[in-house]
């Protein structure tokens, strides 16, 4: 068999466990088109994230475990691109939150300056001390005050500065450059470091990110989450009042009910996949490139590449906010088909390292495998949970009815999904440790 | 003006706390380093491991309070946790073997250890999760105080209280033991010399007859009793949740991080580095600053630096800072 056959082989059984899903129930399918279609989004989204895990590790072999902030950052992109500016939040105290944001930044430019200019000595470190401790409270002083303001604003609804009010497409090209300027900030301080370091620095920044969206109610209303985002798709609703909608259905012999739910989510697959066969392109002309050439050598071999005169720290930062931002992309879309942003909801085993487990199986080095490996496990990940149910009732089939344990097992069964997740991605690195797709 | 008071406050507040906290993130990241240092690779399932054997030991506590057995005034964790030792001790000799040993034999590089870890991560955590749930379990019994707040305050006649609590107090004392130990076994015994070797350099202690298997085992063992006291600890003191062991893991490795990867004593000091500054910088210090400065100077809001729930940012604040200005931690560090 031919590799190429092989690949198409394992695409189309992926394809076919989705119209299982769709066209039959029983076992572990449900049988509904709806729920097929659902596990598609999702998993072409989780691709797009594992596109850009793979083109920081599989390219370049940075160990970056701080997806779920990356794809945080898309989702705040979407609230403060597409949703309407809240009337007075500016002019009560938005303007001096950015002025307050500002001027934090420059202090952290004169202390780095300072520690740069001086020599080196008491001196300097007390007045790095001073600048850092004075410009805080300055900062606090100016901040705090335009920060209860404007969160004073219609708190149940509204309460933070809403966003500027563009179509929520936009949102998605700017959750990935949102995310490549945190890359960027992140990449500069941690990327001399050593791998080890480095996977702890990203794993920091994302819980950071998530405890900053979670409290900061001026920025993304924290906890009490932003609901009812614009969507790029008409409402299931409005299509079902829709006289010509209701029509056309009928022709295909639909209810107008399943036929607009259908619609939508079509439309979002639709989307999504042209997203990800452009990302697609772009990272196979990337790895095909010279340049892609590069980053392989650098990865396998450092010195050696350094002695050819590549700057490797600048490459590695280069890739860095490539895969971030693509992580961003997809971060944006996620909130954009949710059509709400909940900080709560962010969790590093969901979003970060099921991911990693998705370019492992998939096949580090290799955009198609990452792309299988994505939809493949995100199908998994939704299915373990029928499959342990399925498991535990066989198994417990001849336990007396109502028993403790018997109960608790099959309560326990959803628990099953994190321990498969495990026993897949230590299974497949001993055994395939190249992955589904492996790199050419 | 009242230093008295202010100091109580302060250690109320601040310093009994901080020390509980350290001494728990000093057990952790000495697992944590004692498996870079050996091993030579980042366990990101340390956090899972201890809430493997937390887990055990309250299972066995269970048992034996529906036994109706106590330890006095003690938790009843205490008598329990040499049982969980056991079973946490044969869970990480059964992955290594299981998981571990195959990479080690074919040499792999380390960030395929961590790539593993990951797995055995997952697997861990679901398994808790599997028997005893994701939600929150306390099992603290016994005397709830050491000292109590009105206690201390009718004793001095001060405005503040002070309150210890059994937990706290167990977990300073129980650290304090356990490095004792630890410190005793890797400089005085020829096993712990043995290990000291293998990790300083590997091929000279091989060429000097130390048995790698052995060293290796030894280290999941040592490791496995001290994520299991670490946890059950934290748990005691605070709640357990397998999340929030999960969690732990940024502090725990900050803390081994900032103290020099691979250095024991590097991992106590920064266990209570990361701790006090998360205390110190997510404490509102009005009451403290109340006292200590003249009333014209009185603060009028919280003085809280940065709200409790960016105790991670703090953590991790102090990594980059450490990391920055001295990449080997404040201890030597080594480095794969």
């Amino acid at each position: 068999m031919t590799p190429i056959l092989k690949h198409s082989l394992l695409f189309a059984g992926v394809a076919g466990l989705l119209v299982l899903e769709g066209a039959t129930s029983g076992f572990i399918f449900t049988g509904s088109w709806n729920s097929a279609l659902v596990i598609l989004n999702m998993g072409l989204i989780s691709a797009i994230m594992a596109l850009g895990v793979n083109i920081q590790w599989g390219f370049a072999g940075l160990f970056n475990v701080g997806v779920m902030g990356f794809t945080a950052l898309g989702g705040l992109a979407v609230v403060l691109t597409a949703t309407p500016a809240t009337s007075g939040a500016w002019a009560a105290g938005g303007s001096n939150i950015v002025l307050a944001l500002i001027f934090g930044a420059m202090t952290l430019i004169a202390a780095v300056l300072a520690r740069q200019k001086m020599p080196v000595g008491l001196l300097r470190n007390l007045v790095t001390f001073g600048i850092l401790v004075g410009g805080f409270f300055i900062f606090r002083a100016f901040f705090d005050p335009a920060v209860s303001a404007v969160e004073a604003i219609n708190p149940a609804i509204e309460g933070s500065l809403g966003g500027l009010g563009l179509p929520v497409l936009l949102a998605w090209p700017i959750g990935g450059l949102l995310a490549a300027g945190a890359a960027w900030l992140i990449g500069k301080t941690a990327l001399g470091l050593r791998s080890d370091y480095l996977a702890i620095a990203t794993l920091g920044i994302a819980e950071i990110v998530i405890a900053v969206l979670k409290n900061e109610d001026w920025l993304s209303r924290g906890v009490k989450n932003v609901v009812g985002l614009p969507r790029p798709l008409p409402f299931e609703v409005d299509l079902q009042n829709d006289p010509s909608f209701v029509e056309r259905a009928a022709n295909f012999g639909l209810d107008p009910v399943l036929a607009s739910t259908l619609y939508v989510k079509l439309g979002y697959a639709l989307m999504f996949t042209a997203v990800l066969i452009v990302l697609l392109w772009m990272s196979q002309m990337a790895l095909n490139s010279p340049w892609g050439r590069m980053m392989r050598a650098i990865r396998d071999n450092e010195v050696a590449a350094e002695a050819m005169g590549k700057h490797v720290t600048r490459r590695h930062l280069q890739i860095f906010v490539i895969g971030s931002a693509i992580c961003g992309i997809a971060g944006a879309m996620m909130t954009t088909l949710d059509s709400q942003l909940t900080p709560g909801t962010y969790n590093p085993l969901r979003f970060t390292f099921l991911i990693w487990v998705m370019v492992i199986v998939g096949g580090s080095g290799n955009n198609f495998g990452a792309v299988l490996g994505g939809v493949l496990i995100w199908f998994l990940w939704i299915k373990v949970e029928p499959l342990g149910l399925w498991v535990i009732e066989l198994a417990t089939s001849g336990m007396a009815e109502g028993s403790a344990l018997k109960l608790h097992l099959i309560e326990s069964a959803a628990h099953m999904r994190l321990f498969t997740m495990g026993l897949i991605l230590v299974l497949v690195l001993r055994f395939n440790p190249r992955g589904l797709i492996p790199e050419r | 003006m009242d230093y008295l008071n202010a100091l109580v406050a302060l250690a109320n507040f601040v310093i009994v706390p901080g020390l509980a906290y350290g001494s728990q993130l000093a057990l952790g990241a000495l697992g944590v380093t004692l498996i870079y240092g050996i091993l030579r690779f980042s366990n990101f399932a340390h956090g899972d491991t201890m809430a493997f054997g937390t887990m055990v030991t309250i299972l066995f506590t269970w048992w034996f309070q529906s036994m109706g057995l106590s330890f006095g005034p003690l938790p009843t964790a205490l008598l329990a946790l040499p049982f969980g030792i056991g079973v946490t001790i044969l869970l990480v000799l059964g992955t290594d073997k299981a998981i571990y040993a195959f990479y080690r034999e074919q040499k792999a590089k380390p960030v395929i250890f961590v790539m593993v870890s990951l797995g055995v991560m997952f697997m861990m955590n679901g398994l808790v999760r599997f028997i005893i749930g994701p939600g929150d379990q306390r099992f603290s019994d016994g005397e709830r105080f050491l000292i109590k707040a009105r206690t201390f305050k009718e004793m001095t006649g001060l405005r503040e209280g002070l309150a210890i609590k059994t937990s706290q107090g167990i977990t300073v004392i129980t650290a304090i033991v356990v490095v004792a130990a630890l410190f005793w076994f890797l400089n005085k015994t020829r096993t712990g010399k043995s290990m000291r070797a293998y990790s300083d350099n590997e091929d000279l202690a091989l060429l000097s007859g130390i048995n790698p298997d052995r060293v290796v085992m030894i280290t999941w063992m040592i490791v496995a009793v001290l994520a299991t006291i670490a946890g059950t600890l934290y748990g005691l003191d605070k709640s357990f949740k397998p999340f929030t062991y999960f969690q732990l893991l940024l502090p725990i490795f900050a803390a081994a991080i900032v103290g020099g990867l691979g250095n024991p004593l590097g991992a106590i000091a920064g266990g209570f580095v990361i701790a006090f500054s998360e205390v110190t910088i997510t404490y509102a210090w009005k009451k403290v600053l109340n006292y200590a400065l003249p009333d014209a100077l009185a603060p009028d809001g919280l003085v809280q630096l940065l709200s409790t729930d960016y105790k991670f940012a703090v953590s991790f604040g102090i990594l980059i800072v450490v990391l920055l200005f001295k990449p080997t931690g404040l201890f030597k560090g080594k480095s794969v």
